[in-house]
């Protein structure tokens, strides 16, 4: 059994906005709900399975009951920020076993407008949850514990703050092109390096944005995808997993993309080198590099080489990435950037990226997220498109 | 550093009461399983390793080098976030004090310190110093 072509993408929509003080945090999910179902050129009436996360303020059932969904396939995986990347995937398995034939997956949040301490400042996700009276007295925020996996790779493998910076760089020439993206400005690798440290070794432009906004997308049986007047865009390959401590055997320079990026590529009958187009979670600058030698896109600890001399920018260098500027400078909505990566990929592969940053013949391109912490405890799912014939 | 933070209080669980009250008294225990020999952190009943609930707390070197550290610098007082891996074995999140970031260094011998939280009557918490 495999989701391998059992499932399209056939709706994909990001929020415009990237400041919402004057909307409710469930009125983005409706927004973005409505905005891809529009895209898709289906109705709400339409919709048979329902996916959010932890995002979607009071849960699944506040959502439907907001939305006045009815469905027959709910799914509400929380692995962070890259759960609605994984959610395609579960999408793809429940269209393939016939648990629903259109299913709907939502991501907004309005962390900006509530001027949320995001990467900055702890937080408490459950006062009993076992880790809890290990990690809170430490104060470790989100900015920490990537710093520390940065630290680390630099240590082992001689990584520098300015192949780091060269990410940020790449992200900043696609978001000059994006009239939504919060930073639009082009910057280079000195801007980077002397911007103030958040958490050595990372400076405040290694971090992605603070966005409110939102995205969506809808996932459909191939018969429906291919009835509709969208280009087809289909899942190829998927794979899921998650990284913690291991019991004390912790190590910072991996993720959990070692398991899930395997994983798709075998499901997918592709390698690395297949891929026209990569959509990667970019929480901060490392979060990149990690998931480049994960992925088995270059040996560890060769990343640093590989993203530096800019390439990572479409038309310059040997993999694009995130092309609508990423969450490093785009939008990364309810402190998550798993909808945006898959929104991108969607409209690379349908040849509707803005024309500077539009990758050439985009016929297959992967989409890979890690959510939560890498210190502590992270998801990872990876998920291989393709523009069917 | 020349002030430190305050420090948020834990709240100890069934499980986890023996270390903090062994911390009161200044000792730092560790969990190790009988079964297959390892210790681990954070202490647990059954074995992460191999889910055995054949474990004993025992009283630790308190000892070990750092494996990566940061400086939160958002704060009011800068924080050094780290991982000491612990001499016998496991990697622990923790903080580093009485130290300036600019002596820290990876590989470099620590030893435990207790700190006290803002809750008075609470357990102190395990940091480290150099040694
Ligand atoms: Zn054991």
């Amino acid at each position: 059994m495999t989701i391998r072509s059992a499932a399209c993408i056939v709706g994909a929509f990001e929020h415009p906005t990237r400041h919402a003080p004057d909307k409710s945090h469930a009125q983005l999910h409706a927004e973005v709900a409505a905005g891809a179902i529009a895209d898709a050129g289906l109705s709400r009436d339409d919709i048979d399975g329902y996916f959010c996360s932890g995002d979607a303020p009071g849960g699944l059932q506040s959502m439907l009951n907001y939305l006045n969904l009815t469905v027959r396939h709910v799914d509400s995986t929380d692995i962070g920020g890259v759960s609605p990347i994984v959610q395609v995937a579960h999408a793809a398995a429940a269209i393939a076993l016939g648990r629903c034939n259109i299913a709907l997956i939502t991501l907004a949040g309005r962390p900006r407008a509530d001027r949320v301490k995001t990467g900055t400042e702890p937080r408490i996700r459950h006062a009993a949850a076992p880790d809890v009276q290990w990690e809170y007295p430490y104060a470790v925020p989100t900015a920490a514990s990537y710093a520390l996996a940065a630290r680390r790779h630099m240590h082992e493998f001689g990584t520098t703050s300015e192949q780091l910076a060269w990410i940020k760089v790449a992200a900043s020439h696609h978001a000059q092109h994006n009239p939504n993206a919060v930073l639009r400005d082009v910057v280079t690798v000195e801007d980077v390096v002397t911007s103030p440290l958040v958490a050595d070794p990372l400076h405040r432009l290694d971090c992605c944005v603070i966005s409110d906004g939102g995205g969506a997308v809808v996932v459909a049986r191939p018969e429906i995808a291919r009835s509709l007047a969208r280009p087809v865009v289909q899942v190829r390959g998927a794979g899921e997993s998650t990284g913690h401590q291991h019991g004390g055997l912790i190590d910072l320079t991996r993720t959990a993309a070692v398991r899930s990026g395997p994983a798709a590529f075998a499901e997918a009958g592709v390698t690395p080198a297949d891929i026209r187009y990569i959509s990667l979670y970019d929480s901060f600058t490392i979060t990149v590099l990690l998931q480049l030698e994960d992925l088995g896109f270059c040996a560890k600890g060769k990343g640093g080489a590989f993203v530096s001399d800019g390439a990572l920018i479409s038309g310059v260098g040997r993999l694009p990435f995130n092309t609508d500027g990423g969450g490093l400078c785009n939008n990364h909505p309810a402190n998550r950037g798993g909808i945006t990566k898959i929104i991108e990929a969607v409209r690379q592969l349908r040849g509707e990226a803005h024309p500077a940053v539009q990758v050439p013949d985009c016929t297959l391109a992967l989409v890979h997220g890690t959510g939560g912490q890498l210190a502590t405890r992270h998801g990872a799912g990876t998920l291989i498109l393709e523009r069917a014939a | 550093m020349t002030a430190e933070r305050a420090i948020p209080p834990v709240r100890p669980d069934p499980e986890s009461l023996p270390f903090w009250e062994a911390a009161r008294e200044g000792r730092f225990l560790l969990r190790r399983c009988s079964a297959c020999g390892q210790a681990h952190w954070f202490p647990r009943t059954l074995c992460p390793f191999c889910w055995s609930g054949d474990t004993a707390w025992e009283e630790a070197s308190g000892l070990g080098t750092v494996y990566s550290w940061t400086v939160l610098r958002a704060g009011a007082v800068p924080n050094i976030v780290a991982y000491v891996e612990l001499r016998e074995g496991p990697r622990m999140l923790t903080d580093l004090v009485e130290v300036e970031p600019d002596a820290v260094a990876i590989g470099q011998l620590v030893e435990v310190v207790f700190r006290p939280t803002s809750d008075p009557d609470g357990p102190p918490v395990p940091m480290f110093r150099p040694r």
